[in-house]
């Protein structure tokens, strides 16, 4: 079974490696050459297009080479036309059509000799293909400017291209089916004149049997039905006007400790009100970019500000929401208890305490100096990481405690995460290393392992879970979760300094960083590929649940986030992008369309399971929409002013400029950002719904229930 | 396989693979660049004002939007005289008994990078009015207001430093705007940001991706590829503003001033290179030209610039009468 699996994925893994060892070298040889400006980037994301064109063109091609096989080999045959093959498994309509022919006559078929012609030109054309291909692919090593021109002019070629092959491609058909007619008539004539037919006496006896019907009333007699166990009548029959597609319910689980249920409600509940609080403050934050003159309070200021917003989405939204998430994966995968409600509370207290006062501290302007994500003052941090200490032990005396026999792949990533981030808070806070740029590479390492080691990998293993939950197969293979899983740890461990490529940091470090980044390429496409496999075939199962749309904007931006990564992480787009917003905009394209849509999508997974109550589902619609919207107002325009704002450093023009250019995106950044909020405003309606559902009142129910008292009334 | 079985196993592997990495990325190399550099022997250590300028500018979270760190790529030299090196920041060890060690090297440029700042604007009444309202000095920045660094007196005791702001950013308050102590040391720290020159014999690391030379210059003597209101932007406007008005209190006008429109640009030119304080009511003008390294053809047209724009009717200078200048106001120095 494993090795079936393996030669499933065994291309797609080669190709992978293939890609990424071609970049590695690409990228090595350009820090030996520093001065030539190769533009990697640039050439992997016109590879990534170009490869779906060449999957395409490769596609026509076997189908058009397929259908004119099909028409020489029936040029050949139609001179002998096999009767008798067409002659098994008729209807009864055709027996009796035949058993009402007696007549003989024959008939020859033509063909056209255009058919050559036009084969002639095909191959041509399949040749004429495979040269075009190294031409374009050697010049994408020269100039950009001559390789954008050399695409824009590439365009309307293809577009003229798949014209032709379109309009080939039917006119193959057509073809096709006038020499089928013609074979059908053949068939028509010779069975008219009875050619074919000796003997009708095994036809007779075919149509007897095929005429042959039950009456209908063999089992269930002739009377009519009764309800006697009410099936029929108790079916509620009145309907809500149906506005909107429904969604499926939740299937019922097996009921989980309603004391789990406390506390993962607690954790993700502590999660979403953070969650409120940092977007309100980032949305603040975002909203001075454009009115820097808001206000004059010290403790309202962007520089105080900027940390608590940063501080509040990552330590306490998103590690909370999935340190919640994973209080009901982790034992459900093992089929066990958990180890300890109590250390789960006291995780929980802790964490919340380190916000509560990490928030009052930095905006007070008591910060630990300057690293991002690495504000709060280290007595702070320390109750943050005894949290995840309290929640790291428990995790692993549940899965200690499993009924499995296997650890399954969600604990893998799940459990290993939450080990990495306190070594990853300890050794970068710890003192002994941090003199001089000592601090910078600690930083570098810090931020980028909390990002790849904590958020991502807790966040693939709870995709491990919910995916096959909520599609209701298993992953589609295991195999490449556990090739994802030892790979992302190798590259992302090496790639933290890429924060700081051209810096005083040691020149080796940054090219170990830039070619870990690369490296990133394999986990990231094999966990893709995984997720999309394990999708295929239920696709329509995503229109219909509530959940599922978030997973899979998580995935879809699980790869593109990533590739992008990888793509400004080389020297030549850190030219053009390094400390400009598309940092940001990258940052909330992975922070928010990967990491905060998994758990958007898990809450809405569990919550309904935990507390037997639905949110509105116009409501989880409008939060989804608002998020995915919101997302795109806030990343695009950045990602546009980042670049322009990077060209307009490289000129050299004042620095101001790039100032005053970026007004309108950060307009749009400020768009963008309100409906992000407000998204996060209906989520917590939506969450308050499912805790707390509001009582219709029912007339019936109402009525019965003073019906039982005065029974009860009149026996006392 | 066993490992996939045996929890322990599993994550020991995994615990010791990451930590494998972890020590060859993160911690050898912190360790081994933490002693094998040290500061520069022309550098010196922080003053306790200027390190308590360090704290505010910690405190105040500068570092969100101001890098400091001059890259080693051609486009950064508009922040430094040369890249920065390890050794630049080999001096700096942790803040205090809660904060850690601040490089403060930044990831965002929102704001001009810092590195360089005490050379590229030396001037404590440009930093104290920008700090009081960065709007006050430059109309399109972005940077947050700090009124909370300064109080208002009606009287202001002898030796209080009284910042001259225009009435429109007093936000209705009354009294004369005196800076505190801690914008003082803010300045202060960062007055002390300058690169420090490498030892003798060492030569500058080299900025990478140079931009290529445009070919064949304008005409000798005249600097016709050069845009003079470009550099005026990134050399003056700060100050003398973009209108040439300058800020009544602070900064003088460029509009119509006599040494602007003289004939003879000797005093403008002087003023440019050696910087300027002989007017009382004035801020005092730092050595634009020598500080930025300015060339003679960037000067002429600057120059240039100043005496035709605003209303502006004076002589066009040329490059070559500028070059010969320079050569004499640089005799006496030497």
């Amino acid at each position: 079974m494993k090795k079936h699996i393996f030669n499933k994925t065994k291309w797609s893994i080669a190709a992978l490696l293939l890609l990424s060892i071609n970049s590695v070298f690409a990228q090595s040889s350009t820090s030996s050459a520093l001065f030539e400006s190769h533009d990697i980037g640039l050439f992997l994301l016109v590879l990534l297009v170009l490869l779906p064109i060449a999957g395409f063109f490769i596609y026509t091609s076997l189908s058009i080479k397929k259908k004119s096989t099909q028409l020489i080999q029936q040029k050949f045959s139609s001179q002998g036309i096999k009767a008798e093959k067409y002659l098994t498994d008729l209807d009864l309509e055709q027996v009796r059509a035949l058993l009402g022919k007696k007549n003989n006559e024959t008939h020859s078929l033509k063909s056209s000799g255009l058919l050559t012609v036009i084969l002639l030109f095909v191959s041509q054309f399949s040749f004429g293909q495979s040269d075009v291909q190294p031409a374009t692919r050697e010049s994408l090593m020269t100039q950009p400017g001559v390789l954008i021109t050399l695409v824009l002019l590439f365009i309307p070629l293809l577009v003229g291209f798949i014209l032709l092959v379109t309009k080939l491609n039917a006119m193959l058909t057509k073809m096709r089916t006038k020499n089928l007619m013609q074979e059908a008539e053949t068939l028509a004539e010779m069975l008219d004149n009875g050619e074919v037919m000796q003997d009708y006496t095994e036809l007779e006896r075919r149509e007897k049997a095929l005429s042959y019907n039950l009456n209908n009333d063999e089992l269930a007699g002739k009377e009519a039905p009764s309800d006697e166990k009410g099936l029929l009548k108790n079916v509620k029959s009145e309907h809500d006007m149906n506005f909107f597609a429904q969604k499926t319910k939740p299937m019922p689980r097996p009921k989980i400790d309603p004391n789990l249920t406390k506390l993962i409600l607690a954790f993700i509940g502590s999660a979403i009100f953070w969650l409120v609080l940092g977007t309100s403050i980032g949305e603040y934050v975002g909203i001075k970019f454009i009115a820097p003159d808001a206000d004059s309070l010290s403790w309202l200021s962007f520089g105080r500000l900027r940390p608590v917003h940063t501080n509040l989405v990552f330590w306490g939204w998103a590690s909370l929401g999935m340190l919640g998430l994973g209080y009901y994966v982790v034992p459900m995968v093992g089929n066990g208890p958990l180890a300890s409600l109590k250390m789960g509370w006291y995780s929980l207290f802790f964490i919340n305490l380190s916000h509560v006062l990490g928030t009052i501290s930095l905006m007070a302007g008591v910060n630990n100096g300057g690293g991002e994500y690495r504000e709060y003052i280290w007595p702070i941090m320390s109750l943050f990481a005894a949290g995840l200490v309290l929640s790291m032990i428990n995790y692993l005396k549940t899965i200690a405690l499993r009924k499995t026999k296997e650890i399954y792949i969600s604990n893998w990533y799940i459990t290993s995460s939450v080990i990495f981030l306190p070594i990853i808070a300890v050794v970068s806070y710890l003192p002994f290393w941090q003199n001089g740029i000592g601090e910078t590479i600690l930083q570098g390492f810090y931020m980028h392992q909390a990002v790849g080691l904590w958020f991502m990998f807790f966040c693939l293993g709870l995709l491990y879970y919910f995916l096959p939950q909520q599609l209701n197969k298993p992953i589609f293979s295991y195999s490449l979760g556990v090739l994802a899983f030892w790979t992302q740890i190798l590259f992302y461990t090496l790639i933290g300094t890429h924060h700081f490529v051209f810096s005083s940091l040691p020149w080796w470090l940054q090219t170990v960083a830039i070619v870990g980044s690369v490296g990133m390429l394999i986990p990231v496409t094999s966990g893709t590929i995984n997720f999309l496999m394990t999708f295929k075939g239920s696709w329509n199962k995503v229109s219909n649940s509530y959940s599922l749309p978030f997973f899979v904007v998580g995935v879809i931006y699980y790869f593109t986030g990533s590739f992008q990564g990888t793509a400004e992480a080389f020297r030549s787009t850190n030219l053009i992008w390094h400390f400009t917003d598309f940092t940001i905009a990258h940052s909330h394209i992975t922070m928010y369309g990967i990491i905060t849509f998994i758990i958007f999508a898990g809450i809405y997974a569990i919550v309904p399971r935990l507390t037997g109550q639905e949110p509105p589902q116009l409501m989880v619609g409008a939060h989804f929409w608002f998020a995915l919207i919101g997302l795109q107002f806030y990343t695009i325009p950045l990602m546009i002013g980042g670049t322009f704002k990077g060209l307009s450093w490289a000129e050299g023009k004042p620095f101001i400029d790039s100032v005053v250019l970026m007004a309108p995106y950060w307009l749009w950044r400020a768009i963008g950002g309100s409906m992000m909020w407000i998204s996060h405003l209906i989520l917590a309606y939506n969450f308050y719904k499912m805790m707390f559902p509001k009582k219709e009142f029912d007339v019936k129910e109402e009525a019965f229930k003073i019906l039982q008292q005065k029974t009860n009334f009149s026996q006392n | 396989m066993d490992i996939f079985n045996d929890h322990k196993k599993l994550f020991t592997a995994s615990v010791v693979l990451f930590s494998i990495l972890m020590i060859f990325v993160a911690i050898f190399p912190a360790i081994e660049n933490q002693t094998n550099n040290a500061p520069l022997p022309d550098s010196k250590p922080l003053t306790d004002d200027e390190m308590a300028g360090k704290l505010v500018y910690i405190s105040e979270g500068c570092v969100g939007c101001h890098s400091q760190q001059v890259r080693n790529v051609d486009m950064d030299k508009t922040w430094g005289s040369r890249p920065n090196i390890a050794a630049d920041y080999a001096g700096i060890t942790r803040t205090s008994f809660l904060q850690n060690t601040a490089t403060l090297m930044g990831t965002e440029r929102t704001g001009p990078d810092l590195t360089n700042i005490g050379v590229r604007q030396p001037s404590l009444d440009w930093h104290l009015l920008h700090l009081f309202n960065p709007r006050a000095v430059v109309q399109q920045s972005i940077m947050p207001a700090h009124p909370w660094l300064f109080d208002f007196k009606e009287k202001p005791n002898d030796g209080d430093i009284i910042v001259n702001v225009p009435a429109e950013f007093l936000q209705g308050k009354t009294g004369k705007v005196v800076a505190s102590e801690r914008v003082l040391q803010l300045v202060t720290y960062l007055q002390s940001l300058k690169q420090v020159k490498l030892p003798d014999g060492t030569p500058d690391p080299e900025f990478l991706y140079k931009k290529e030379k445009k070919a064949a210059e304008g005409g000798a003597g005249e600097a016709e590829g050069l845009d003079g209101a470009a550099l005026y932007a990134a050399n003056c406007q700060s100050c003398h503003q973009q209108n040439g008005e300058g800020l009544k209190g602070a900064f003088p006008p460029l509009k119509g001033s006599k040494i602007v429109l003289d004939e003879n640009p000797e005093i403008m030119l002087s003023i440019i290179m050696q910087g300027y304080n002989a007017r009382e009511e004035y801020g005092v003008m730092p050595a634009v030209g020598t500080n930025n390294k300015l060339t003679p053809e960037e000067i002429t047209a600057i120059m240039n610039h100043e005496r035709t724009s605003w209303g502006n009717t004076g002589r066009k200078v040329t490059t070559d009468e500028i070059k010969k200048l320079m050569e004499t106001l640089k005799k006496p120095a030497q």
